[in-house]
Parts: structure tokens; sequence; C-alpha cells
């Protein structure tokens, strides 16, 4: 009789698929999991602490280095808990501004989800034909913010500034060519007869486990559960305009992956709307602040829907200029909770498809 | 004139040796030394362009230009990239096993060389035509498992391991598929000549009579290179690069230029057992036959770099059972089918 022993393989922090320096210690016998234990904090940077040394305007860059694939979206929960601790009033184009962006920054950050959702599954042209989109809304985004990826857009009070001229169109002209590029990507990727055999049933989620394990995001609505914040709570704008919440039936890979897909078409409708509605809306796009922020004496906690998930910001304030502490519920992270069980009993390809398909960015994993 | 053109010049070789009174034996001897050396020369060289190729093929798939600075079109890309590879230095890991980590590169591109031996580029142009040509090219082509796993054995690494492991579970697996695939077309022909499968498909390419075995073949033939969807040996987002996961400079390129002769290996085996070999098609005679060859071989290596860029790669267990119960049940249907077809034929005195 052979004698089969159980070893340790380390995944990460090195690793081409672990999307950053993210370790997973596998356990593994052959090669099926026995269990994956995540270990994280590679990237630490210590934003939550360096924002108690900043000024409340200061610490809306070190946002953008959290999730840095969707940072207007990060941005946008900082700015909107700080304004709901002072009560600051948001000028109506300035909302729209905010969607506008906001929505952008999800389907880019969708973009590069699916794209290396199929990369992780082998599919490099899939990949960078994401890439290829994305590059265009880096550009417009460029236009808009001076910045391609950390945007520093929003500002307490409203946004940095307003549309140059033309934008509008040009980005009413990416918005309609943008499903066309979905369909394209349906049918490299999600049509895949590979793609839907390693993806389909692996990793399944049950409504409940998600519930428990406070997931978020197309992770938690892949496995079925109607919960997205721009919905069930809208905050800015988002009650004005007409949008679908994708959901999956199964809570596996695939579902979760679809889900981001068919966000994007939401995201693109949303913009769409936003364009139309913001024509009528005119005057400034910063609200009246005063010059030195000092919120009153108190606490705040406001959460948006990011493009991975709920992103909760919890801002204390002692009266002074500065933040006397800054917590911020990183949707990457909590949806990382769940991983271990999730791989258990799975192979090894599996592990990879499990882990891009709750698609996390480091950056906001180690905060 | 450029029909006979490499004929010519072992002719013209062989008279000028025997001008200047050198003995039958060696003047052979020397001959086929040239012959084994040009046939090296041609699959190095070969090779890197065929990295370029992929490239290139890979660029335009994914809406980009791909390598475009070094050379005219970028054609010195891989030459470039060789060099700086020859110029790195070989990492060996602590604990590996330091002879069998260093030999299994060198190793990895002498079945690929040995079975080139026997592939006929055109009339007359095989270094050796031996009775048992395709038997000798299988036979040899699946010694690269062992090279394959004695790298990832001898590396010590676990991700090379668990590739080591791979290989033999594929290559086994599909070696299969492959021998019974190719059988449909040996029982036809009745000849392991490589010259004799080709001298069959004057008139008509097996491609047409045995479509099914093609398909299989191909599928098989993918597998036993590791290429995609079947490259589960590199997996790169899995385990990294397999079994040369610890290889670095030149030790590394030779395994990746020998992944490229072995594409042109499968390739060239198809052309040969499918699609006439160097037979002209439509009476294009003209066109020299070694040309047509290469014409072929190069149209095949162009669609698996195609089946590379588009497919994700499948799973472990999928790729067992892909073999085993598709694959494999497949092929002995189309022997049995091609078996009871003959017979007919026979019978009525085809």
């Amino acid at each position: 009789m052979l004698r089969t022993q159980e070893y340790f393989l380390n995944f990460g922090p090195q690793h081409p698929s672990t999307h950053g320096v993210f370790q997973i210690i596998l356990t593994l016998d052959g090669e099926r999991i026995v269990k994956g234990e995540p270990v994280c904090g590679y990237l630490h940077r210590g934003i939550e602490k360096l924002a108690e040394a900043r000024t409340y305007t200061q610490v809306i860059p070190y946002t953008d280095r959290m999730d840095y694939l969707a940072a207007m979206l990060q941005n946008l929960g900082y700015v909107q808990a700080v304004e709901k601790l002072m009560g600051i009033e948001v000028p109506e184009r300035a909302e729209y501004l905010r969607v506008i962006s906001g929505e952008l920054s999800r389907i880019a950050s969708h973009l590069i989800g699916i794209g290396v959702n199929a990369l992780d599954i082998g599919a490099f042209t899939g990949f960078l034909l994401c890439f290829r989109e994305r590059e265009k809304i880096m550009d417009l985004l460029e236009e808009l913010t001076g910045s391609r990826m950390t945007l520093s857009y929003a500002r307490i009070g409203g946004v940095a500034d307003d549309a140059p001229e033309g934008w509008l169109d040009r980005l009413k002209k990416l918005m309609d060519e943008m499903p066309g590029y979905i369909e394209e990507y349906q049918g490299l990727i999600t049509g895949n007869e590979i793609f839907q055999a390693r993806t389909k049933f692996i990793g399944i989620l049950s409504p409940e486990t998600a519930i428990n394990y406070s997931l978020s995001g197309p992770t938690l609505r892949g496995s079925g559960v109607n919960y997205d914040l721009r919905k069930a709570r809208p905050y800015g704008v988002y009650d004005r305009f007409d949008f679908e919440v994708p959901l999956g039936e199964n809570g596996d890979c695939f579902d979760r992956f679809l889900c981001r897909m068919l966000e994007m078409e939401q995201s693109v409708r949303i913009i769409q709307q936003a364009v139309e509605q913001i024509k009528e809306v005119d005057g400034p796009v910063i609200g009246k602040v005063p010059k030195v922020l000092k919120p009153p004496k108190g606490e705040v906690y406001h959460e948006i829907e990011s493009s991975k998930g709920i992103i909760g910001y919890y801002v204390v304030s002692d009266g002074s200029n500065k933040p006397y502490r800054v917590h911020v519920r990183r949707p990457s992270f909590i949806n990382l909770g769940y991983l271990d069980e999730m791989v258990r009993g799975y192979l090894l390809a599996d592990v990879v498809a499990i882990l891009s398909s709750i698609d996390i960015v480091l950056g906001e994993v180690d905060c | 004139m450029l029909e006979n053109l490499f004929v010519g010049i072992a002719q013209w070789l062989r008279a000028l040796l025997g001008g200047v009174g050198v003995p039958v034996e060696i003047n052979e001897a020397i001959v086929m030394l040239v012959k084994l050396v040009a046939i090296l020369v041609f699959i190095l060289i070969n090779a890197l362009w065929l990295v370029y190729m992929e490239r290139k093929v890979a660029a335009y798939m994914q809406a980009r230009i791909g390598p475009n600075r070094v050379g005219p079109k970028g054609l010195l890309q891989t030459t470039a990239d060789i060099g700086k590879l020859i110029s790195k230095e070989i990492i060996i890991p602590k604990k590996a096993d330091i002879a069998v980590f260093l030999i299994s590169p060198v190793l990895i591109f002498v079945p690929t060389l040995m079975v080139f031996a026997v592939i006929p580029f055109g009339k007359n142009m095989a270094a050796i035509d031996m009775n048992i040509g395709v038997f000798y090219l299988l036979a040899i082509a699946s010694l690269s498992t062992m090279i394959f796993w004695m790298g990832g054995w001898a590396s010590n690494s676990k991700y090379s391991l668990i590739g080591a492991m791979r290989v033999v579970a594929q290559m086994v697996s599909y070696e299969l598929p492959l021998v019974l695939g190719l059988l449909g077309v040996i029982m036809i022909v009745g000849s392991m000549n490589m010259s004799d499968i080709i001298a069959a498909q004057e008139h008509t390419w097996f491609i047409f009579t045995q479509p099914v075995a093609f398909l299989i073949y191909f599928a098989a033939a993918v597998a036993e290179t590791n290429r995609c969807p079947f490259d589960l040996v590199e997996g790169e987002s899995e385990i990294i690069a397999g079994p040369y996961t610890e290889y670095g400079g030149m030790a590394f390129a030779m395994y990746f230029l020998a992944e490229y002769a072995n594409i042109m290996v499968i390739c060239a085996m198809a052309t040969i057992m499918f699609f006439g070999g160097w037979h002209a098609p439509f009476g294009l005679t003209f066109i020299p036959s070694w040309v047509w060859f290469f014409l072929k071989m190069y149209a095949l290596i162009f669609i698996v770099m195609q089946l590379r860029w588009t497919y994700p790669r499948i799973r472990v267990d999928q790729l067992m059972g892909f073999s085993w119960k598709v694959l494999v049940p497949l092929a002995l249907a189309n022997i049995f089918i091609t078996g009871i077809g003959m017979k007919i034929y026979q019978a009525m005195g085809w």
C-alpha cells in the first residue's frame, strides 16, 4: 500500500494570479484542496492611520489608493461621509457628475474583473479585449479629472471641476458603443464552452452563507440576494435613474462573473440617463464649503455601493480640522472571509477561478 | 531546378567528395552529417521565427501590434530575446539535483531533433527513409515525457512537481488517442513508411477519407505539445510555469524553443498523414514540393496558434475525461468503421 500525505503549498504572495501580493497557504491532497488559509497584509500602508494626520480634504487622495481600479467610488464614499457629518448640501450638477464618473469607474473596474477572471482561466485574449475598452474609459476620465487611475475627483461639497466642452458628447458616443463591446465579450468569454465548464458549479456560495459572512457586491448578488445599495438605500441622485439589479441563480463562479457583465450594461444605462438629465441642470459643481473644514464633534458612518461591494466609511471628529479616526469597511477584505470554506474540496485550478470570481483588489484588502 | 534544389546539393556534395577520392563510406557519412546539421539549423531558426509568428498572431487577435521595434517589423525580436537569455545567469535552486536539473533542458531537444530525421520535407527529401517511420516518430516523441518529469523532479519545487505530475498524466493519456487516430490511415495504406503514406495520397488526401481521425489526431497532438487549451502543464495562472518554474536564462529558453519545435513536428506529421505531404493540390506542380509541404505545415501551425489565443484552459479532471471518455472511444469506433469500409471496398473489387 502506498503511503500518501498532504502537503503545503505557498500560493503567493508572489504568484501570477493572486491579483497582487496575496497569499493563500494551501493544504493539498494531490491537487485537491484540503484547506486554504488566506494571509493578507503584504500591501498594508496604514491608510487609516495616515488619515488621522491629514486634514479632511487631504484624506481624499489616500482613498484613491485603496481600490485603485474604481477610485471615484472610493472618493465618493469618503466625501459623502464627511458631508453627512457636516450637513453640507451638494449642488445637483455635481451629483450628476459624481454619478457619471462613479459609474464609469464601476465599468472600468468590472472590465478588469471579468478580464482577469478570463485570464486566470487561461483566456488571454478576453483579458486584453477588456483592456481595450477600459483604455477608452480611462481616456475620458483623464479628460474629466486630469488623472487616469487615482482620480481624486470628488471634493467635499461637490466635485473638482465641471466636464470640459464636448466631453458629454464623447461620453455619450462611447456609451452607445458599449453594448456592442459587451456583446463581444459575451461571445468570446461567457459563451465559451470551456469557460463555462471551468466556472459553473464551482465555488458555490449559498445566499444564507453570503449574508452571514456579510459579503456584498456582485459576490453577494451572484448568489441571488437582491441587495444593491443604489436601489435599497439610494444615495446621491440614484433614485432618479431606471436600472435593474442583475442576480445570479446558483451562486457559483459563473454567476458572479455574469453579474459583473450584466452590471456593466446597467451602468451604461445609468450613464446614458445621467447624460440626458444633466443637460437640464446648470450651476456650480461645488457647494458652499468653508475654507477650513472643522466638522462638529461626533461620528458618522456612510456606505455606498462600490464596484467590489459595499464600502463604508466611519469618520470620527473631535472638532479639529483633522479626523480623529477613519475606518473603512473594505468590501474586498470582507468578501475574502469565506475563501477558505469556498475552496475546500476543489482542485488547484479552481482556486484561481474562485479567487478571481470574488474580484479582489489588494490595495483595498490591505488598505 | 528549384524542385530538386536540396537533392541537387546533396548529389553535388557526393560528386565533389567522390572526385577527390574520398572512400564511399566516409563520403556517405559526411553527407549524412551535413544533412543533420542542416536540419538542426533549420529547426532552431524556425523555432525562433515561430515565436515571433506566435506573438504577432496573438497581437493581431488582441487588437495590438506586437513586436515592431527590433529589426524590420520586429523580425529580430526573438533573436534579441534569445541573446538576452543566453547572457543571463542560470540560477540553480539550493536543493535541486544539479546534474539532472542541468541536463534536462539540453535533453529536451533530443527527441525533437531525432524525429526530424524521418520527416520528408519534399520529394526525396527525408534524411532517413525508414520503413517504420510513423512508429519511430511516435515512439521517440513520447520520450519527452521523461525529460519534462526529470526537469520537474530535479527542481525540487512543489510547483515544478505538480507540473511534472501533470505532464506524465497528460502525455500518457493522450498518447493513446494519438496513436489510435493515426491507425486509420496506416490501415488504409498498409505501411508505416512515410513515403508510402504520402504516395498513397497522390489523388485523395486522407483528410477527406479520414476526417474523424484527423480531428482526434489534432486534439491529441495539441495536448501532447502542451498547448492551449491543454496547457495545464504550464498553466501559468495556477502553477506558474510547471516544470520550468525554477529555470531561468537559456535553460528556460531551451524548453521554450523545444515547445515550438514540437509544434512543428505535430503539424509536419499532420501534413504527412492527412494533407498529402509534399503533393501539390490542383496539379500546381510548378511550385516545388518542399514549398507545398511548408505551406501546409505553416497553415496548421497558424490554426494551433489561433486555438491558443481563443480558448481558456481546461481543468485537469476534464482533460483526463476528454481523453478517456471522448477521444479514445471515438478513435476505436473510427478504426472499426475504417476496417469495415476497407472490407466492403475489397469485396466490391475496387
